[in-house]
């Protein structure tokens, strides 16, 4: 049984780090956009709280973390709102179709 | 006395009169009633006016009240207002107040129903107003303040109905007269504020004692008197200024009553009157000539005019010319005497005209009445009364202060061996009997009777005039009275009016003053011992000869109008050139057609002429090197300011159309970008 080290957390969160990158990317639904973003954000956070585990920080990564959590919650309510504003006036949600600023 | 309570009454009656002219003028919008306002306080004026002169009038000498506070203060410089009440304010005040106040009941009915009635009373309450501000200031800045806010009454009281071309010509030539005459007095205040630092009467008074002469000359000091005289020829019609006043008759007639006889044209006396302490002996011979020839030339034109009102605005300017002679002879106190009680008869004069007029249905033209007695009784009696009162015959207050003035003019004649103001005044005694008693005669007696009978048979009614009118009539003539004056008809030396009066105590120094007027303090009456003996020597006397020349005008009357036995028209033919000269009013009109307005409009022709061709070049010039100035500038902006901006636009434009490249508009690329760029970060720190 090979002990849990700092090590497995960090390629835990590049990997969820890159698949969420990966979504955003090739993603065209803005939604699945957000989904991405939350991804990479729970990587952060997982990066976080394992160096707080592993080093010596006190709790600060920790409540790095717990700020991140709520900052996600705020970003996930505006930028739906955002996305409902798109859809009602564009009547898709694809990020590419609302390009009105670009003509 | 209890000097405070009599500020309080001075200021309450100074003020009523304002009070009464807003008031008036903020009510017309809602009632046809608002004159009461106007009549409520000029109540309040008279009660006020009444009770200073009653609390004062044991001690007249004595001077009640003197206040004054700063009104504009500049570093070194101090403008004052301030009350000054002696004698002659006293008086004043209350005879302005008592006249304006009968002249108000007139006009109720006079002016009723006129469509302006409400203004009319208005502008009567600011009249009221401005007089008594000039009565009871004790300066002469503020002198000269309500100076000419009694001239803008009067311009607007004599162009009251300004519909007329004749009314509102009068009214600006007697503006434009005024305006002549205040031009001096203001030049006369300046100088004498040059010299003494100050305006007030007792200041100028004080400095003069203490030996302060304008620019160290006797002469200068005469030029003071004479341009603050200036004043008074314009305000008192003195000549050669007096052509507005018979025009001024084109007012309603009340007004004439109140402004062109009894008080606004007494401003004139009254200034005199107050500045007499400052009058070199010079300064008053000129104001003597220059009545002598005011009392003269209106009196021999009077008896050829045929419009009633003309008629007494001619005998107005010869009585005025009497009191400025007199003031210029030295006897201050019998022209004010004179003053009071010519304002009360002939402001009865001209109501007295107004009734007849009222009741003739406005004519004016004496041609056209005659035998009024039978249809106007009353009005007759207070006529009948003024008549014998300016003519000067006992039992009148005229005859005391005619006497008195006749007296003075013997008296100047005695001592100084000239006596040609004596004959002038006689003169002019006689004349005004002559042209007074015409008038009774023609209008009331005799005259066209056949003519006024027709006029009724044709349906149009003489009437006696409503009682509001007659009641004011019949209180002027009892104020023509003695007993008003003097208990003693014979002799107004005794009576409270001039017993009370400040008498004329000069502050001009020896050798610049009459020889027989004191210096200030060192006598009570202002006149040496030898006055007093050539006084009591001449007065019976004067008596006796102004008796005998009232007889004899009364007498040619009498012949000419009363009994008829001479034909004015074969005199009219015989004397044709001296008719036509009198009855043109010695051409003044005419004359002052020629210099004044002919040279002005030459003046202004001239200035015209160098307005268009020299200013207006200039003008144009500065026009025109503007404009080449401008088109200058506009090639500068045009190529090099617009140049550059539209270089900077271009190069911005030219920049934004390669960066727009870089905006794809997918989010996936921006992030892409990102990405690649952290990455690429990283990577070059890592080498590091």
């Amino acid at each position: 049984m090979t002990e849990i080290t700092l090590y497995h957390f960090l390629v835990i969160s590049s990997l969820l780090f890159s698949l969420g990158l990966y979504a955003m990317i090739t993603r065209r639904n803005s939604i699945l956009i957000l989904m991405g973003v939350e991804l990479m954000l729970n990587a952060a956070n997982i990066n976080f709280v394992a160096f707080s585990h592993f080093g010596n920080f006190g709790a600060s990564g920790h409540l790095s973390a717990l700020v991140i959590i709520v900052l996600a919650a705020a970003e996930a309510a505006i930028a739906l709102a955002i996305v409902l504003n798109i859809y009602r006036t564009f009547n898709t949600v694809n990020a590419d179709e609302a390009d009105k600023l670009k003509e | 006395m209890n000097s405070e309570f009599l500020s309080t009454i001075a200021i309450i009656a100074l003020f009523a009169p304002l009070a009464g002219f807003v008031s008036t003028l903020l009510l017309k919008k809602w009632t046809k009633n608002a004159h009461y306002a106007e009549m409520f306080f000029i109540g309040v004026n008279v009660v006020a006016a009444g009770t200073l002169l009653v609390m004062t009038a044991g001690d007249l000498h004595t001077l009640h009240i003197i206040s004054s506070f700063n009104w504009i203060q500049f570093p070194g410089i101090t403008f004052e207002l301030g009350f000054q009440f002696d004698s002659l304010s006293i008086i004043l005040l209350f005879g302005v107040a008592l006249i304006s106040f009968l002249v108000h009941t007139f006009s109720l009915q006079y002016m009723h129903g006129d469509k302006r009635y409400s203004r009319y009373f208005a502008y009567l309450g600011i009249f009221t107003f401005s007089m008594n501000g000039i009565v009871i200031t004790n300066n002469l800045l503020m002198m000269y303040i309500f100076w000419e806010l009694v001239g803008l009454s009067s311009y607007l009281l004599i162009g009251f109905w300004f519909e007329k071309t004749s009314a509102s010509d009068a009214a600006k030539k007697a503006f434009i007269a005024n305006r002549f005459g205040d031009f001096g007095m203001l030049a006369g205040i300046l100088l004498v504020f040059v010299t003494f630092g100050t305006f007030s009467f007792d200041g100028i008074k004080e400095g003069l004692l203490s030996g302060i002469l304008p620019f160290n000359s006797g002469f200068w000091l005469s030029v003071m008197g004479v341009l603050l005289f200036c004043g008074a020829i314009g305000k008192s019609a003195q000549f050669p200024l007096h052509v507005w006043l018979p025009d001024a008759m084109e007012g309603p007639t009340p007004v004439s009553a109140l402004i062109h006889a009894a008080t606004m044209v007494a401003a004139g006396v009254y200034m005199v009157i107050k500045i007499y302490f400052l009058l070199s002996a010079d300064a008053l011979l000129v104001i003597a000539i220059i009545g002598a020839l005011s009392a003269l030339i209106p009196a021999t034109i009077a008896f050829t005019q045929y419009d009633i009102k003309k008629v007494l605005a001619y005998s107005t300017l010869s009585q005025l010319g009497l009191m400025v002679m007199a003031i210029g002879l030295g006897a201050f106190g019998n022209a004010f005497f004179h003053l009071m009680t010519h304002a009360f008869f002939k402001a009865g004069l001209f109501l007295a005209a107004g009734s007849v007029i009222y009741g003739m249905h406005h004519e004016q033209d004496i041609r056209h009445m005659g035998g009024l007695k039978k249809y106007m009784p009353k009005t007759f009696l207070a006529f009948a009364i003024y008549t014998l009162a300016i003519s000067g015959v006992p039992l009148t207050s005229g005859f005391m202060s005619k006497d008195a003035i006749l007296n003075a003019t013997m008296i100047y004649g005695s001592l100084t061996g000239n006596w040609i103001f004596a004959v002038v005044g006689f003169g002019v005694t006689f004349l005004t009997a002559f042209y007074m008693f015409r008038l009774l005669f023609r209008v009331f007696i005799k005259g066209n009777i056949t003519g006024v009978e027709h006029h009724i048979s044709h349906g149009h009614k003489v009437h006696e005039s409503p009682n509001v009118m007659v009641v004011p009539l019949l209180v002027l003539a009892a104020l023509s009275l003695f007993p008003f004056f003097s208990f003693n008809p014979l002799s107004g030396e005794n009576g409270w009016l001039m017993k009370g009066m400040n008498f004329a105590s000069s502050a001009v120094p020896d050798g610049l003053r009459y020889t027989f007027m004191a210096l200030a303090g060192t006598s009570v009456t202002g006149y040496t011992e030898s006055y007093f003996e050539a006084s009591h020597h001449y007065h019976y006397i004067a008596m006796a000869l102004s008796l005998l020349c009232a007889l004899g005008g009364f007498g040619l009357a009498y012949t000419v109008y009363f009994k008829e036995k001479v034909n004015t028209e074969t005199y009219k033919a015989k004397f044709r050139p001296v008719y036509t000269f009198l009855y043109n009013k010695w051409y003044f009109d005419e004359l002052y057609e020629v210099i004044i307005v002919k040279f002005t409009l030459l003046t202004s022709r001239v200035l015209f002429w160098f307005d268009a061709t020299v200013v207006d070049g200039l003008v144009n010039l500065t026009a025109f090197l503007t404009r080449k100035v401008s088109d200058l500038g506009g090639l500068f902006d045009k190529y090099v300011v617009d140049g550059f901006v539209n270089f900077t636009a271009m190069f911005t434009g030219l920049i934004g159309l390669f960066m727009r490249k870089l905006q794809t508009g997918k989010i996936q690329t921006y992030v892409a970008f990102i990405v690649v760029s952290i990455v690429l970060l990283f990577f070059f720190y890592a080498r590091q």
